[in-house]
């Protein structure tokens, strides 16, 4: 019994120790609460928002890009596309597999995918597919329940409705590649595009606007729950270009498989109309994505479709040049409008002959005859006479010879050459035969087709430095800022020379035996007055010269004369200056001339300004009809 | 020795009780408590729903009202019955764990479940009851000098741990040091010295690498995650990150019922069964953490009150072993959601939604119930019959 008692006490005691074991362990977890629950609460209180809510960015709507009417040139359309967060998949490559179930998916594609997921933070959806149709979005949210982190989402894509008519002035936009980021979490939005080039990459802040907030509550999954809080951000804003649309496809479709371009200014403002290069390019493909094929395809096009040739392409002006000689030779006093030379089909300087390009020589010509028929040895003499200086001094006033801020990436400034140019480019000194052969617009001589419109738009309007412009308005919100058309200085040339000149070019157009009489306006209401250029790409040996020349059409494309023409018109109140650039096309006047005509021609129809002009043109076209109203 | 002996308990002191007696004694006021824990339960199945009483809480009353009948039951039941069949009912328990072993090898996964057809058995929970049966009765007959010999220890320790490896292999680890540390306690309470206590512990810390070989991967990674959770945040580690940013953001005084938006975003997992103090701690904050946890002390006390005042040996270690249980259940959870324990499965008794252990814990009440009941029954050594 008393071993009972014993073992009875022993287990009091033990079962106090037991009991009292059992309370410091609650001890323990009292403490760890203690911790958690009220040291470490701010902390975990975070940590617990920053699960709750997520900020979710709203892409502002890109802005429209319209022509100088309000017609649409680039707009956003709704595009379906498939996304997938890969923080939420957890298993982003088995989910891409349930997903290639679906929508069939290529080895590139889930790189691509693979690889953007990698690049992202974790929670930012990236793309898998884009320009769903409705039975793939359908088939898609059928199986969403097995697709964690798969989302659906209608995004906006740019569409071009006019396509490659268009696409070197307005560009395209693109994904975001890793150089563009700059911080704007926009650019981190899964399928955003940006602009990469022409109006929409020089634009393409203005065009973006500022993204909006929104603050969801969201679950585990990232399921929202509900919208928090909203901050709306700025819709892109709208841009008014100065290009006349229905003009510019005109143009184009006129250009048709040439390869080429057409600008149209307006003489006093300086507003580009029409800004066409052909071939153009398709900017809608590069909006959804392009493979690596249609790229190479479109790199290594003889035709260069990526390059816009009113600005970036640059050519020999051949006899478009003229203009530059004769007027550079007036006004230094030197040579009268009634200077004669006689021209047998050459001329000689030391060793070398120079030839005409007409065999045989146009006999004894003055100024405006030169001008008219275009005879080189005429110009020659004029250069020789003058020298490379005076020309180039001349040139530059006229906008050549250097870039003129067209509102677009890529200008190119084409070549301007001088004695100093040459002795520091290539160490040696001037040869007079140089000038000459500048004196045909050949040689170093090089222009854009820009700067060609330019130099006639300043001989058009009476020798006034307008400057090219695209952009004529940026409407963000209810704010519109037009950009000031700006008050260009006057060139100080003597206006008895310019008549001249102009003269000579109303001689190219209108007289018989002027080298562009077959390209005259049909209504005689309306007079052009232009020059034609025929720019040689090759040297013509004088083999060649004994056996006969060989004509354009013998030879490789690539080989042809580049075809110039450039124009102004009415002739007795210029309104309108044209350039028109056909590479490897030929002859001047066989080849450019009939296209500045018609362009021309349809300018003019379509020319806004007082109704007299309009009657005028019905009475005589019973094609009339042009839009009504516009802006300036 | 002890087996082959024959052993009748027998009734020393007073005579046998009626049924209307039994009944007066029973302990309504700890029926009262369990009944409060189990309602602070079913409040919080009710905010897991989303603030329905569907699918979890009205189960859940089902099952307490269920358990509650069968508590009532055990408990009226005289305590000579289960110390007559302690190690029949072992014995039992043990051939369904083999059972399970070999179906469950037989199923290719783990298998802890026995389908009786009309319920789901698991053999697990009758052996936590069994052990500390077997246990009871076999410290019960001990003198302070057998519990002095070695040997005379060799087969309780098998006794626990036969039963402890075979739930190993379940595999779960949760139940096995449920049932380690439970047949501890008993040991402890027994009267065996410290040093021999000692001397398993660190035998045990030796052989631990061996004995980790033996883990299955998932229960390595989650003792891995539980030293370092911060790990793997979005993969294993994400249950005890999730519930410590629960736990923590809920402060001192909580979110307020049915906005703990932890727990009703999904990002707290298992939110109704081994999370659920999480989520109690995150609408109700520190202070209701803190009255759950008075609560189950309160329990605690009485339990012990209970053994104390039983009169024979068998009756206060099983109510000390039933409550050593149901400590260690409490103190595993809410230590594991807190991250001071490896997350090894372990519900919060009468709280977590669950039938098995609701009802084996309500059996194991029933026990201790019993044990008041019959306090003042006495009944020797060798079962009453030489002193």
């Amino acid at each position: 019994m008393a071993g009972e008692t014993d073992r009875a006490k022993l287990l009091t005691r033990r079962a106090a120790l037991l009991g009292g074991g059992k309370l410091a362990l609650f001890g323990a977890l009292v403490g760890r609460m203690y911790y958690l629950q009220v040291i470490e609460a701010e902390k975990y209180a975070t940590l617990a928002e920053e699960n709750r809510i997520s900020l979710r960015l709203l892409p502002p709507p890109r802005g429209r890009i319209l022509d100088r009417f309000g017609e649409a040139m680039a707009i956003n359309q709704e595009n379906y596309r498939v996304l997938v967060v890969p923080e939420q998949a957890r298993d982003l490559e088995g989910t891409l597999d349930a997903v290639g179930q679906i929508i069939a998916l290529s080895d590139h594609e889930r790189t691509r995918i693979l690889r953007e997921a990698k690049r992202r933070r974790s929670f930012m959806p990236v793309t898998v597919r884009e320009n769903l149709t409705w039975s793939d979005v359908a088939r898609v949210e059928l199986n969403a329940p097995d697709l964690p982190g798969v989302i659906i989402d209608v995004g906006q894509s740019r569409f071009y409705p006019k396509a490659e008519k268009v696409s070197h002035a307005l560009g395209y936009v693109s994904v975001v590649s890793e150089q563009d980021l700059t911080g704007d979490p926009l650019l981190e939005l899964p399928g955003f595009r940006i602009g990469k080039s022409g109006i929409e990459r020089v634009h393409d802040l203005a065009l973006r606007g500022k993204g909006g907030n929104s603050r969801l509550e969201v679950n585990a999954v990232g399921r929202v729950i509900r919208e928090l809080a909203r901050e709306e951000g700025q819709p892109g804003a709208e841009l008014r270009l100065t290009l006349d649309l229905a003009l510019q496809e005109f143009a184009y479709q006129r250009l048709g498989e040439q390869s080429g371009s057409v600008v149209v200014l307006d003489v006093h403002s300086g507003e580009v109309l029409v800004m066409a290069s052909a071939p153009g390019y398709d900017p809608n493909a590069f909006a959804q994505g392009l493979n690596a094929e249609q790229w190479r395809e479109l790199v290594t096009h003889p035709r260069t479709p990526l390059i816009n040739k009113c600005i970036a392409g640059q050519y020999a002006p051949g006899s478009t040049f003229k203009m530059m000689v004769a007027l550079a030779a007036l006004e230094s006093g030197l040579i009268t409008p009634d200077f004669r030379v006689g021209c047998i089909g050459h001329v000689e300087l030391g060793n070398a002959r120079f030839h005409c390009w007409k065999k045989g020589g146009h006999g004894s010509v003055d100024m405006l005859r030169g001008l008219m028929l275009s005879c080189d040895v005429y110009f020659y003499e004029l250069a020789r006479r003058i020298g490379i200086d005076r020309i180039a001094e001349m040139s530059r006033r006229f906008g050549l010879g250097r870039p003129l801020a067209v509102d677009l990436p890529g200008e190119k400034g084409g070549l301007m050459p001088t004695r100093e140019w040459k002795y520091a480019t290539y160490g040696s000194g001037w040869a007079q035969g140089e000038s000459l052969i500048a004196g045909i617009g050949q040689g170093y001589v090089l222009t854009t087709p820009m700067q060609l419109a330019v130099m006639t738009a300043r001989l058009a309007n009476g020798g006034v430095a307008v400057t090219p412009r695209i952009t004529h308005s940026v409407a963000t919100g209810p704010r519109t800022e037009t950009r000031p058309t700006p008050s260009f200085p006057a060139l100080a040339i003597n206006k008895a020379n310019l008549a001249v000149v102009r003269k000579g070019m109303r001689l190219v157009v209108n007289e018989p035996g002027g080298t562009a009489y077959g390209s005259r306006l049909a209504n005689p209401q309306w007079i052009m007055a232009g020059k034609t250029g025929t720019a040689q790409v090759r040297r013509i040996t004088q083999r060649e010269r004994d056996t006969g020349v060989k004509k354009n059409e013998e030879l490789p494309w690539k080989e042809r004369d580049h075809a110039l023409f450039v124009a102004y018109a009415p002739e007795d109140n210029p309104r309108y200056a044209i350039a028109v650039v056909i590479e490897h096309g030929g002859g001047g006047s066989a080849v450019a001339a009939p296209i500045a005509r018609d362009v021309m021609m349809e300018t003019l129809r379509r020319d806004p300004t007082g109704d007299s002009a309009r009657e005028r043109f019905a009475q005589t076209n019973e094609r009339a009809g042009g839009r009504a109203g516009g802006s300036g | 020795m002890i087996f082959g002996r024959e052993f009748r308990p027998t009734l020393k002191r007073g005579g046998e009780m009626t049924l209307g007696e039994k009944i007066w004694h029973i302990r309504w006021t700890l029926v009262l408590l369990l009944a409060v824990i189990a309602s602070v339960g079913f409040l919080m199945l009710y905010s897991a729903a989303g603030g329905r009483v569907d699918p979890w809480a009205s189960k859940q009353m089902t099952r307490f009202a269920v358990g509650v009948a069968l508590m009532i039951g055990v408990a009226l039941v005289d305590i000579r019955v289960w110390l007559r069949h302690a190690y029949t009912l072992y014995g039992i328990a043990f051939l369904l764990l083999i059972a399970v072993d070999i179906f469950g090898h037989i199923g290719m996964g783990a298998q802890r479940w026995i389908n009786l057809g009309f319920i789901q058995l698991q053999p697990s929970e009758i052996m936590k009851i069994a052990l500390v049966l077997a246990l009871a009765r076999y410290f019960h007959g001990a003198s302070l000098e057998d519990i002095g010999r070695p040997l005379f220890l060799v087969p309780p320790i098998a006794l626990v741990f036969a039963p402890a490896a075979l739930v190993m292999r379940q595999p779960d680890l949760g139940t096995a040091i449920l049932l380690i540390a439970s047949g501890g306690a008993l040991f402890f309470l027994a009267g065996v010295r410290l040093w021999k206590f000692a001397l398993v512990i660190v035998g045990s810390l030796a052989a631990l690498p061996v004995g980790w070989h033996f883990l299955r991967e998932y229960q390595k990674d989650r003792i891995l995650i539980f030293l370092d959770p911060d790990e793997d945040p979005l993969g294993a580690g994400y249950h005890i990150t999730q519930s410590k940013i629960a736990l923590g953001s809920g402060g001192l005084f909580g979110k307020g019922f049915l906005q703990g938006s932890q727990s009703h975003l999904n990002y707290l997992p298992e939110k109704q069964t081994d999370f659920i103090f999480t989520m109690l701690s995150e609408e109700f904050g520190m202070v209701g953490g803190l009255v759950l946890l008075g609560l189950y002390v309160l329990l605690l006390v009485y339990a012990y009150a209970i053994a104390m005042s039983c009169r024979s040996h068998f009756g206060r270690l099983l109510a000390l072993g039933i409550a050593s249980i149901f400590f260690l259940y409490v103190f595993i959870n809410i230590g594991m959601v807190m991250g001071l324990l490896p997350v090894v499965g372990v519900p919060l008794p009468l709280i977590s939604y669950g039938g098995t252990a609701m009802l084996s814990l309500l059996f194991g009440f029933g026990l201790i119930m019993g044990v008041s009941v019959h306090r003042d029954l006495y009944f020797g050594r060798r079962g009453g019959v030489d002193d």
